[in-house]
């Protein structure tokens, strides 16, 4: 089995208001120094498969097709 | 001219749109579920508002991958209209079928008030029966209207005609980029907004504003 780690973040330009909303909640609770703070989504996959290269290649294409929209997303992918 | 809603688990203005349509039209529309993958003879099919699948991962994102979708998908290619409104407009844009993508509200709350709204091309089957700039009113209800698209995307959208709503100056409940509120295809046969015309087409719901888009869909004399 393989397991995998996909993360998706906002391509940069891209408005985040809620990561706007953290920063500033930060900087409220005192964490002085805070720069920008972007949020973004994690997704722990785990595979039966064992072909590392199909695997990351399946990964991929759930990310294009499901996990992140390309409009606005970047995505990640890492076999744990 | 007949019609076809789409159904799916967490859509709830399912019933308004059906209302709007059944009065307008004088037609009960056919309904088609997700798992359907054909879609009967329509002249238009209306996917409405609501929270389809939770808004789970991204709004609109899982309902755009269901069966239906594909089948909205081959009438559109086919030139059968199709309005998304709300939810319906962010399954759209997930679906691809129209570009950009709909963030969440840059005031991070959710807005249901009414707003004003111009319309930025009157010279489309959804609006031919309004004035171009006409200013009209309509009911908001939504936690991510916020319209995003690229520089280029935006300069092709502006460029030809496909800004169909704006909300009007000051009214901009979202954040919406360009205060763009509803938009249409290249080819003019898909369009896709969050304000909810069908909720403002009586005197009982205090107007009758967005009556004019159904009319002009439905080709019915005002």
């Amino acid at each position: 089995m393989i397991k995998a780690r996909i993360t998706v973040t906002l391509k940069n330009g891209v408005l985040d208001p809620q990561g706007k909303a953290i920063e500033h909640a930060l900087s409220g609770m005192g964490f002085d120094g805070v720069g920008q703070v972007r949020q973004g989504k994690v997704f722990d996959v785990e595979l039966v498969e064992s072909d590392k290269a199909k695997a990351e290649a399946d990964l991929k294409a759930m990310c294009d097709k499901l996990l992140a929209n390309t409009v606005i997303e970047n995505y990640s992918v890492a076999i744990t | 001219m007949k019609s076809a809603v789409v159904l799916l688990p967490g859509l709830n203005r399912d019933r308004d749109m059906i209302a709007a349509l059944t009065k307008i039209s004088g037609t009960p529309p056919v309904t088609v579920w997700q798992t359907d993958t054909e879609i009967p003879d329509v002249d238009l099919i209306a996917i409405p508002g609501g929270f389809s699948f939770g808004d789970y991962l991204r709004c609109g994102a899982i309902a755009a991958r269901m069966p239906v979708m594909r089948a909205v998908a081959e009438k559109a290619a086919k030139g059968v209209m199709v309005i998304g409104v709300c939810n319906g407009f962010q399954i759209l844009v997930e679906a691809g079928l129209l570009p950009g993508a709909l963030m969440r509200n840059t005031s991070l709350k959710f807005v249901c008030r009414q707003v004003k709204l111009q319309i930025a091309n009157a010279n489309t089957m959804f609006t031919r029966r309004y004035q171009p700039g006409q200013i009209i009113r309509s009911p908001v209800a939504h936690h991510d209207g916020n319209y995003f698209a690229d520089a280029e995307t935006l300069r092709r959208l502006e460029g030809e005609g496909q800004v169909v709503f704006r909300y009007a100056e000051g009214t901009n409940p979202n954040g919406s980029i360009n205060d763009i509120a509803g938009i249409i295809n290249g080819q003019g046969n898909v369009l896709g907004l969050m304000p909810h015309p069908e909720n403002l087409i009586e005197a009982a719901h205090g107007g009758s504003d967005g009556r004019a888009l159904f009319e002009s869909a439905l080709g019915i004399a005002a």
